[in-house]
């Protein structure tokens, strides 16, 4: 283990990586694994999932049964550290005249948001790509699909990934011999595929990263990395360790036998095998530092525990805070070079900020009434979803892009609002009456919800609030937000689907107003974009490396560099992009180039 | 961050029982108690359950509201009645918690607890839990909603409701009644992932599926 309590870094590292997630997790898997010397900084505790994790906890071994608070919004068992929509002291504000709040989702622990996340894995496909040839709107990526596939395959194999080849426009398939089997539907989600076919919604296995059998760990790594031995002994290894899911416990509570993709579980404990990677935690990024010349030297941060700054240097500067933490590093690191803030000639660093649409509804259905129990924990989330349907119909559409449906239909481990349902269906009953009633209901209800596209516009952005500082002494970020027709419309289109679904499955449900189903921005956790990459130093920040066009030694990695959000969840293009970029750095560092 | 709204009293309390942590102290306050604490509300132990408020019903309350929640869930063979698992004190540390929903039920159940001492007084000279069981349900009867609600008793009919459905809450969220309720997850299974028993696919039609 490399996780330096003592502070006692190396003179100089070749790379320093802000951030462990997604991003910054692969970052220092690949580089460590290719030789480098890697400093990680991770603004929160070390986190340890294989023991901290409460895997069996039941509710009445947590206050409030476990119930979410402001601290713990996701409930007292979610693996979010020192998080959640507001951290102790690092508060953030909204611009005057925004027409919603922001809400910004953080934790502070090592992983970052990887050890609580939904574990949806779908690729982009090659529409998605090239949105702004396709309609007009937004931005197209600097890169293909075919430039991203391979990397695709990787991430894939390193992650571990289960679903199927479903053969679908924009849905693209995955090389034979990378997914593991899906694990089968459960009964509410075999009677929503029935049901929503007749309306020509499609319902298919989801990706998702958890491991449904254990991982040949030998036959990956030598398929990921023939040429380095030095990674394949140590992933061999590491791969085989992680255990196959056992069909209990929820995925966000994060996972001691490892069998779900978290930071911590698949890209730390390899990089940290290797003995090239040091971790120092509890270190708050303050800005970057440069030279006169305007390359990058280190990262200024400030040491919590004795609350003073530090310095640490490297010949290459990683940002993989997540989308606005890195921005907000950007924007803070200002210098006489860019007096506007690092790598921000382009005027682009906190513009183009999106989320994923989100937007849900559910109902009760009677056809799942009185159900004999089983296990339907299953793999801890949706087991199918339905890719988006409409391409090449958007002429009958009054929205671009699209979005997919999850599925909530599991009788979960209860909650205390799990029986709210007998309000409605049985309000008057006590006795042993209402325990009748109890089992009949429980779980007999079904809930949708969408996860779209939105377009980037100009009034969603984030900037330096100019009158707020962190307890840190560092500027805090503001927020403007507005929806457009087009995300308001396509959540229109939504509830109209869930609704239609509803009732073929012979539950009652109508549709709700989009302006108030619709997600608030933020919420869905999905950022993307502050800093987007393109083919021109004129309007985006990075090439399609995450390279700052500004200063070539500095590279981000996280979703601040996507152009667009398609409605696949980010995490796995994010890890897929962090590869490609390693490579290309590390070649560049080898040329001589940076 | 949530606005705090513990009492003067409750805050020397979490003093002397999270003074590391600071928690549930106001925002700006504990930020800056708040350095690397763990064990406090945002980083809690799992191996030790700590209620940093203090839990406002007193002995009498109490023994009211263990007879309602035995009233309201009897039990049965699968499953113990709610005085055997706590689920009484549970709703007292329920109502005790200073978020706003919480302070809302105390509310209700705190009023509610006196406005049926008062109203059993005036109809049979006791308290509720003093009565026979069946003047027990009688008044239950009378407030639940089966039957019309005559407006002297709305108040009782607002306070049943709360409590069925916060005692629903606290009984079926306690792991011995899952398998009463058919709740069977929460045990580890080796192989694949079993899906839907073929009976259930037979009920509902499911086999093209």
């Amino acid at each position: 283990m490399a996780i330096l309590t003592d502070r006692k870094t190396l003179p100089e590292y070749d790379a320093i990586i802000v951030g462990s997630g997604a991003g910054g997790g692969m970052m220092a898997m690949q580089l460590a694994l290719g030789g480098m010397k890697v400093l990680m900084i991770e603004a929160g505790r070390n986190y340890e999932p294989t023991t901290e994790t409460p895997m069996f906890n039941t509710p009445e071994q947590a206050p409030l049964r476990g119930q979410s608070t402001p601290e713990k919004p996701f409930g007292y068992y979610d693996a979010t550290v020192d998080g959640g929509w507001q951290v102790p002291g690092e508060p953030y504000s909204d611009k005057a005249g925004t027409q919603h709040p922001f809400k910004w989702w953080r934790s502070r622990m090592l992983g970052g948001r990887t050890n609580h996340w939904g574990r949806i894995s779908l690729r982009f496909g090659p529409h998605d790509f090239k949105p702004k040839t396709r309609d007009g709107l937004g931005y197209d990526w600097p890169i293909s699909y075919e430039d991203l596939a391979p990397y695709y395959d990787k991430t894939q194999l390193i992650t571990g990934i289960f679903g199927t080849n479903v053969g679908m426009e924009n849905i693209p398939d995955t090389p034979a011999g990378i997914l593991l089997p899906p694990p089968k539907p459960r009964v509410g989600e075999m009677l929503a595929k029935k049901h929503a076919a007749k309306l020509g919604v499609p319902i298919h296995p989801i990706h998702r990263a958890v491991l449904t059998e254990r991982l040949d760990g030998p036959a990956r790594a030598a398929r990921l990395f023939p040429n380095n031995a030095l990674a394949q002994k140590i992933l061999a290894k590491d791969m085989s360790s992680r255990a196959a899911c056992f069909w209990a416990t929820e995925c966000g509570r994060g996972c001691s036998i490892r069998a779900n993709f978290q930071s911590t579980t698949v890209l730390i404990p390899p990089a940290l095998a290797s003995g090239n990677l040091h971790i120092i935690t509890d270190a708050m990024v303050r800005e970057v530092m440069l030279d006169a010349s305007g390359k990058a030297t280190g990262i200024r941060y400030i040491d919590k525990p004795t609350r003073s700054d530090a310095e640490v240097k490297a010949k290459v500067i990683v940002l993989s805070a997540s989308t606005c933490e890195t921005a907000r590093i950007l924007l803070n690191s200002k210098s006489t070079l860019f007096p506007n803030g690092l790598a921000n000639s382009s005027g682009q660093v906190g513009k183009n900020l999106m989320d994923s649409l989100g937007s849900d509804l559910g109902a009760h259905i009677p056809a799942l009434e009185s159900m004999p129990p089983y296990n339907e924990d299953g793999s801890g989330g949706s087991h199918v979803y339905a890719p988006w349907w409409n391409h090449g119909k958007h002429d009958k559409l009054n929205f671009p892009r699209g979005y997919h449906i999850e599925l909530g239909a599991t009788r979960n481990m209860p909650v205390m609002h799990s029986l709210n349902i007998l309000d409605s269906k049985s309000p008057s009953t006590y006795g042993k009456k209402l325990m009748d009633e109890a089992r009949r209901y429980y779980g007999a209800s079904i809930s949708f919800a969408g996860r779209g596209e939105m377009i980037p516009n100009e009034h969603c952005y984030t900037e330096l609030d100019p009158n707020r500082l962190d307890q840190w002494g560092i500027p805090v970020l503001r927020f403007h937000w507005k929806w457009s027709d087009h995300e308001l419309n396509q959540v229109k289109h939504m509830q109209e689907t869930f609704a239609g679904i509803i009732n073929e499955m012979g539950g009652s449900a109508t549709p709700r107003p989009a302006a108030e189903a619709i997600n608030k921005p933020g919420e869905i956790i999905h950022e993307a974009g502050a800093a987007r990459m393109g083919a021109s130093t004129k309007d985006s920040v990075t090439n399609s490396f995450g390279q700052t066009w500004d200063v070539k030694n500095l590279f981000l990695m996280d979703g601040s560099i996507l152009p667009s959000n398609p409605n696949k969840n980010l995490t796995i293009t994010i890890m897929a992009l962090a590869w490609r970029s390693s490579e290309y750095l590390m070649q560049e560092m080898k040329s001589g180039n940076i | 961050m949530q606005p705090t709204l513990v009492s003067r009293r409750d805050i020397f309390k979490l003093l002397a029982a999270a003074s590391a942590a600071g928690a549930m102290l106001p925002p700006d306050l504990a930020a800056q108690q708040k350095v690397l604490a763990r064990g406090d509300v945002w980083d809690p132990d799992f191996l030790k359950k700590n209620i940093p408020w203090e839990k406002p019903l007193v002995d009498a309350e109490l023994a009211t509201l263990t007879v309602l929640c035995d009233l309201i869930i009897p039990g049965d063979a699968d499953a113990p009645a709610p005085s055997k698992i706590g689920v009484a004190d549970f709703l007292n540390e329920w109502i005790g918690a200073p978020y706003p929903d919480n302070l809302a039920d105390r509310e209700i159940i705190r009023g509610g607890l006196g406005w049926l001492d008062t109203h059993t007084g005036s109809l049979h000279g006791k308290s509720f839990r003093e009565l026979e069981p069946t003047q027990q349900t009688a008044i239950l009867d009378s407030i639940c909603g089966a039957t019309e609600i005559p407006p002297a008793l709305a108040y009782g009919h607002v306070f049943f409701r709360k409590l069925r459905s916060l005692t629903l809450g606290g009984y079926y969220t306690h792991s011995s009644t899952w398998k009463s309720l058919g709740y069977v997850g929460n045990l580890p299974t080796g192989g694949p992932y079993p899906g839907v028993p073929e009976e259930i696919i037979k009920r509902l039609g499911l086999e093209e599926s």
